[in-house]
């Protein structure tokens, strides 16, 4: 959960909190305090009625403890709230009517009552609405602030030269260009980008000139053995009088050529109307007339906005109450699962095209949110190194941070309007489908299901850079890197909690998961964790079995080794050959460690 | 190749032509010479058979199959392969009785035929005339069968047919039952542990062992009376109202998500699949059936009530919820002997009537029919679900159960009662003198499986309570031992019901009445009382050997995935799902297992400091390493399916009409087109 990861890594200066609130305590370092309650203030709990307890608030979280019997606390980062309200008035009647109600990003609202005397609530409302919004104040997120230090520099995890070598990149077919070195091609993608060897930097402006937002077709990922390669982009400017565009039309062919596929295939993420209407736009799709060595196929994913009252829905279903009565049907009308099955099943379709060896090019619109989805996928299911704890960062540095993902937009940091139309939960809902992901090869990723969590925790928190603005030009004019700590920098610094134990490395292996309804699940433990009622254990019991085993295994290794030092040590003195027949036994059982 | 998006998925029906012609197989290559046959049971007789009969692999769309003989048997139908037998189809679970192209003639639940592309039901009235094309039979296992017949002599294929109609569908006498023909004798004696509830023994060490408080009726020896066992008479509920036969209809409705013909018909279903899954209202029978025992664990732990539960008949509901209950409560019927015996005591002794609910002798009348045996097995399901390390038995367990209820070779589910057993043992014996007939009894399972296979049963995840005195087997001891043991009130005599509605209601005045709610057709709000004994319940640290509840909201209710999707290819996750990870436990615990051996070897006296922690007593299960093991491990092994992956279709079917943020951009700021 999200405090638990945080108190775990600031042991010695943030227990405090949980063990002792008392005002003496607060003042440290980087976390200041602006506010504690002198009067009780009332949780209303949706899930043990109203608890009477104290709120402190500091520049990074709001916290509550109870003063009552029921044992609540609330440790809720600022950045994850979206919405503060004031609700009832200094006449309203009736308990615990009049206070605040805060909605968070994370599935969860606050409702506080205070009591009705002299504007009690005034000072809690305004600390809270400053802080909990400060780019809307002219202040600074708090990663700006914080003063976290680590082992591990978390910026170092991804340097995109080092990823591409990895690919076995450049080579005779893909170049590498630092044609956008000053973001001057495009500034919401990196400054390093791969590119068909055959085309030189003139082609590339003179393509960039035909995709919207400049984003051209570049490299996302490299078949070592097949040499079919994932391509990512943004749609071309075709318009309503139906546009051509030589070079971008030659540009693709030369992607084609580069393993000589003999058509192309092109993944339009979009349903085919919303293609077909983005015309009127300037936008559209690449014509079966001008791409003639191309194959295009729409994936019919739908837009942010859907996808976002898609969450809306889903939030209102279980939370705070899970639906009784009909929560099959509830769940099915929220139509969550079924785009995550969309997602999914245009990633397989993509991840198989690939590995049959032909290559691909997936857009959308823009090609920075469900291309982003799709390729990261696609690529989570052909390369076994980015199901690893360090690949999986690389990964979302990569496709997501890197490639300009508009984190910044879709999530709202630090800003108050909760109702911004670009808001959405495209990142969640990628992440929701790589836990579809794990649960279905339990075996095959190195992280966990906590390392999930923790990460969509730090989206919305603000205490690191990473998911900070919209892109990279953006986030180095910042200096993100300089002054804000990485979210790799704290999972890093302690990885033994988000491993999975029983990662079993394959590499040559595709992974296919099923997109059907009959196996995807509602994230139960991310969606209905704040629920104390839903069953979840905090950890599975066949994990807590399989760790066990191991320190038992481990436990008899160490006995065994033990056991060979003294008899080494003894047959040195005697010659007795009864002594080698348990040793052969040794030897042999430990090759398989 | 499939054709992908929205407009790419059938949208009619399939038709069910056959696209291989005649001439095709005889190109392909020669129709082998030698006859082959089944190897029959002992007592196991042929009646018809047929070749060569093409069966349409399931797994794909383009009606390919295999060619073969077809066989009807008294105890099965069974397709033999032309083909040779690939002999890396050594699978450690595998049936005794029955293997993979068998079905036996009691799990055939319906047989469709395909006459010129029309489907129809088979029923007695078409057998008669002509034979259909193709013939499709539902198991109710839920596997599917698809027959050609067009390939073979027209006599052959029609007797063929006629045979499996007739001996599948038509009514029969109790006598007909393959039971009463098998002379199998298991090999090796069969070492009873599970408490068969037989004799009045069985109830004296049952009643210790709960430390129940309670006298023994043995008045009833003969049966006279009625078969029925009061250990302690309990009371407080009103008559349950439940009609079997809808039951029997919700049933049928969620079976027919399962039993899928192709994959057309899958991803079709697959959009509309947890709407169908809810409307069914299986999941919410499930759901009450929890709810209630529940409810009756909680009289007897907060108030400490005694509970009667009562029926019509207290055969059917009564059953399941008096079992459920003693689940909930004793970690004994959490053992698998323990629960062996708990099915023994509730339902054999206590007279479910299985010959009628689960229609054994397909008769017409379809008032009795009902899966309550079922409906049990899979409440147990979702408590092993959710609380997995306190059962002994695993779900592979409770699935080969409810499958063998149907193989028509074991006593325990064949009979309506125990005396209607001791009648029909006695008149069907033909040596009356030297005692009844025997049938074996479901839980020898030696009959169906061999013993490396039975470690399946074995919940590799059970925390075995440790016990502190290894030589003496203490008896479980739960702290509500006062009620521990439930009867379900069996009686089971109609004639006599009077006798007994006036005795319970004698008793019910006796005993202060305490009224819990009736069961209600419609799902109800469980009461606020119950859901704060399930919180108060939830509090307390976890405890697998003490009290167990389930938790009933909606997320955390499920459907037997095991049981209802193990054939469907589409669902199979190649190298995933949970066998994954007991694969990696299993050569974890063995190489464990054999360092503690080592270390024993060498040192008998460190042997005695070596861990004593029960995983170590755990069966091993033998996963088969060399291949990539599917999801739906150890069901449906013959799976060769290539890595392809499976790319739904019909995708956009319910997506199509969503409101106008549809065919919004997703910037605010539109495209601006560079010239």
């Amino acid at each position: 959960d999200a405090s638990g990861d945080f108190s775990k890594n600031n042991t010695c200066k943030l227990t405090f909190l949980v063990t002792d609130w008392r005002p003496s305590y607060y003042l440290f370092l980087y976390f200041l305090l602006f506010y504690s309650s002198d009067k009780d203030i009332i949780y209303i709990c949706p899930f043990n009625a109203a608890v009477k307890g104290k709120v402190f608030i500091t520049n990074y979280r709001l916290y509550f403890k109870n003063t009552d019997s029921t044992p609540v606390t609330l440790d809720v980062p600022l950045g994850v709230i979206s919405r503060v309200e004031k609700m009832g008035g200094a006449s309203s009647r009736g308990e615990n009517s009049y206070g605040l109600e805060i909605t968070c990003k994370d599935m969860r609202n606050l409702r506080f009552a205070l009591k009705q005397e002299g504007h009690s609530r005034r000072d809690i409302f305004e600390i809270i609405f400053k802080y909990a919004f400060p780019l809307s104040h002219g202040m600074q997120l708090f990663a700006f602030l914080s003063q976290e230090k680590y082992e591990e520099n978390g910026w170092n995890v991804y340097e995109a030269m080092e990823e591409y070598r990895r690919q076995v990149l450049p080579n005779s077919e893909w170049r590498v260009t630092f044609i956008n070195k000053n973001y001057e091609l495009c500034d919401t993608y990196p400054t390093i980008l791969v590119v068909p060897y055959k085309a030189t930097d003139e082609d590339l402006r003179r393509v960039a000139a035909f995709r919207s937002r400049c984003r051209i077709p570049v490299l996302s990922w490299f078949h070592k053995e097949n040499h079919a390669v994932i391509m990512r982009c943004s749609q071309p400017l075709v318009g309503m009088s139906g546009k051509r565009n030589k070079d971008d039309e030659r540009y693709l062919d030369l992607i084609r050529e580069a393993n000589g596929t003999t058509k192309l295939t092109i993944y339009d993420a979009r349903p085919n109307v919303n293609a077909v209407a983005n015309k009127a736009t300037g936008g559209g799709y690449e014509g079966d007339d001008a791409y003639q060595n191309a194959e295009l196929v729409f994936l019919d994913i739908h837009n942010i906005h859907v996808m976002r009252e898609s969450l809306k829905k889903l939030k209102d279903i279980v939370y705070p109450n899970v639906e009784e009565s009909h929560w099959l049907s509830s769940l099915e009308s929220t139509h969550w699962l079924e785009h995550i099955k969309l997602v999914l099943s245009g990633a397989i379709q993509v991840a198989d095209k690939v590995s049959s060896g032909s290559s691909v090019v997936v857009h959308c619109s823009d090609g920075w949110d469900r291309t982003a989805q799709l390729t990261s996928l696609a690529m989570l299911m052909l390369d076994s190194y980015y199901r690893t704890l360090r690949g999986f960062q690389v990964l979302l540095e990569k496709e997501w941070i890197s490639f300009g993902h508009k984190f910044a937009s879709r999530i709202g940091h630090g800003d108050k309007n909760h109702a911004d139309q670009d808001r959405s939960p495209i990142f969640l809902q990628f992440i929701d489908c790589v836990w579809q992901m794990t649960k279905q090869f339990p075996t095959a990723f190195e992280f966990n299901e906590r390392l999930l969590v923790v990460i969509l925790d730090h989206l919305y928190s603000c205490r690191f850079g990473t998911f900070l603005y919209n892109c990279e030009s953006a986030r180095e004019s910042n200096n993100v890197r300089g002054k804000t700590v990485s979210l790799w920098s704290f999972v890093n610094s302690d990885t033994s909690l988000y491993i999975n134990p029983f990662f079993t490395p394959e590499s040559s292996r595709v992974l296919y998961p099923v997109a059907s309804m009959r196996h995807l699940e509602l994230w139960v433990t991310y969606y209905i964790r704040w629920n104390p009622r839903i069953l979840h254990q905090q950890q599975s019991p066949v994990e807590q079995r399989y760790k066990e085993l191991l320190a038992v295994r481990d436990q008899y290794l160490k006995k065994l080794e033990e056991l060979q030092l003294s008899d080494s040590t003894h047959l040195t003195n005697s010659s007795t050959p009864n002594a080698a027949t348990p040793n052969q036994h040794i030897t042999h059982l430990q090759t398989p460690f | 190749m499939l054709s992908l998006g929205s407009g790419g998925a059938k949208s009619t029906k399939p038709s069910f032509v056959s696209y291989v012609t005649p001439e095709e197989i005889k190109s392909e290559k020669d129709p082998p010479k030698q006859e082959k046959h089944p190897d029959l049971l002992p007592g196991e007789v042929e009646f018809c058979s047929a070749n060569p009969i093409l069966k349409y692999t399931q797994d794909d769309l383009s009606q390919r199959g295999v060619f073969g003989t077809l066989f009807c048997t008294n105890f099965r139908v069974t397709f033999i392969s032309d083909e040779k037998p690939q002999e890396k189809t050594d699978k450690t679970f595998k049936n005794k009785l029955y293997g993979e192209n068998d079905i036996p003639l009691m799990c055939v639940d319906h047989i469709y035929g395909v006459y010129d592309e029309k489907r129809k039901l088979i029923t007695g009235g078409l057998v008669k005339n002509k034979y259909p094309s193709k013939m499709i039979i539902h198991c109710k296992d839920l596997r599917v069968f698809q027959f050609s017949l067009t390939f073979s002599k027209e006599e052959d294929a029609k007797k063929i047919f006629q045979g499996i109609a007739h001996h599948c569908l038509e009514e029969k006498s109790l006598k007909c039952v393959f039971a009463f023909s098998y002379m199998g004798t298991p090999k090796m004696q069969w070492k009873q542990e599970t408490v068969m509830f037989d004799s009045p023994e069985d109830w004296t060490q049952e009643m210790k062992r709960t430390k129940a408080n309670c006298r023994l009726v043995t008045e009833n020896e003969n049966f006279e009376l009625s078969q029925r066992y009061f250990l302690q008479l309990l009371l407080a509920v009103e008559s349950w109202i439940f009609c079997l036969q809808s039951l029997f209809n919700v049933f049928f409705f969620v079976c027919f998500f399962f039993v899928l013909e192709n994959s057309t018909d899958f991803w079709l279903s697959d959009v509309k699949w947890f709407s169908s899954l809810e409307s069914s209202g299986w999941l919410d029978i499930i759901r009450q059936c929890l709810q209630k025992a529940v409810e009756v664990v909680e009289c007897l732990e907060k108030d400490n009530t005694n509970v009667l539960i009562t029926e019509e008949e207290g055969t059917d509901l009564c059953c399941v919820i008096s079992s459920l209950a003693q689940i909930m409560l004793d970690p004994y019927y959490r053992t698998l002997m323990g629960f062996q015996s708990l099915v023994q005591k509730e339902w054999v002794a206590g007279c479910h009537a299985f010959l009628d609910r689960c229609n054994h002798l397909h008769q017409k009348d379809k008032e009795y029919h009902s899966p309550v045996f079922l409906l049990f097995l899979e409440c147990v399901w979702q408590l092993v679900h959710q609380h997995s390390p306190a059962f002994q038995f695993s779900e592979t367990y409770l699935t080969v159960l409810s499958d063998s209820v149907h193989v028509p070779v074991f006593s325990t589910f064949l009979f309506n009662s125990s005396h209607h057993r001791e009648s029909v043992m006695k008149a069907e014996s033909p040596l009356a003198q030297s005692g009844p007939l025997s049938c074996p009894t479901v839980w020898d399972w030696s009959v169906q499986f061999d013993s490396k296979a039975q470690n399946f049963f074995f919940n590799p995840l059970y925390l075995e309570k440790v016990k502190h005195d290894r030589a003496v087997r203490k008896p479980h001891k739960p702290k509500h031992q006062r009620n521990l043991s439930l009867p379900s009130t069996a009686f089971k005599t109609p004639p006599k019901k009077g006798f007994f509605k006036d005795e319970t209601d004698s008793l019910k005045k006796m005993l202060r009445v305490k009224r819990l709610s009736r069961w209600r057709g419609s799902p109800d709000a469980p009461a606020a009382t119950t859901r704060e004994f399930f919180e108060s319940w939830q509090h307390r640290p976890l405890d697998y050997h003490g009290l167990l509840l389930p938790c009933l909201d909606g997320p955390a209710v499920h459907i037997w995935m095991q049981r209802y999707l193990r054939w469907i290819p589409e669902v199979y996750i190649l190298g995933g799902g949970s066998v994954a990870v007991m694969t990696k436990l299993m050569e974890l615990l063995s190489q464990v297992q054999d360092l503690k051996r080592v270390l024993e070897q060498r040192d008998s006296s460190q042997a005695a400091k070596l861990d004593h922690r029960p995983y170590f007593q755990h069966r091993l299960l033998s996963f088969d390493s060399s291949g990539r093991l599917s999801s739906s491990f150890p069901f449906a092994y013959t799976c060769y399916r290539s890595f392809k992956p499976i790319i739904p279709t019909g995708l956009m079917q319910s997506l199509m009409v969503t409101d106008s943020l549809a065919s919004q951009e997703d910037e605010a700021s539109s495209v601006v087109s560079f010239v």
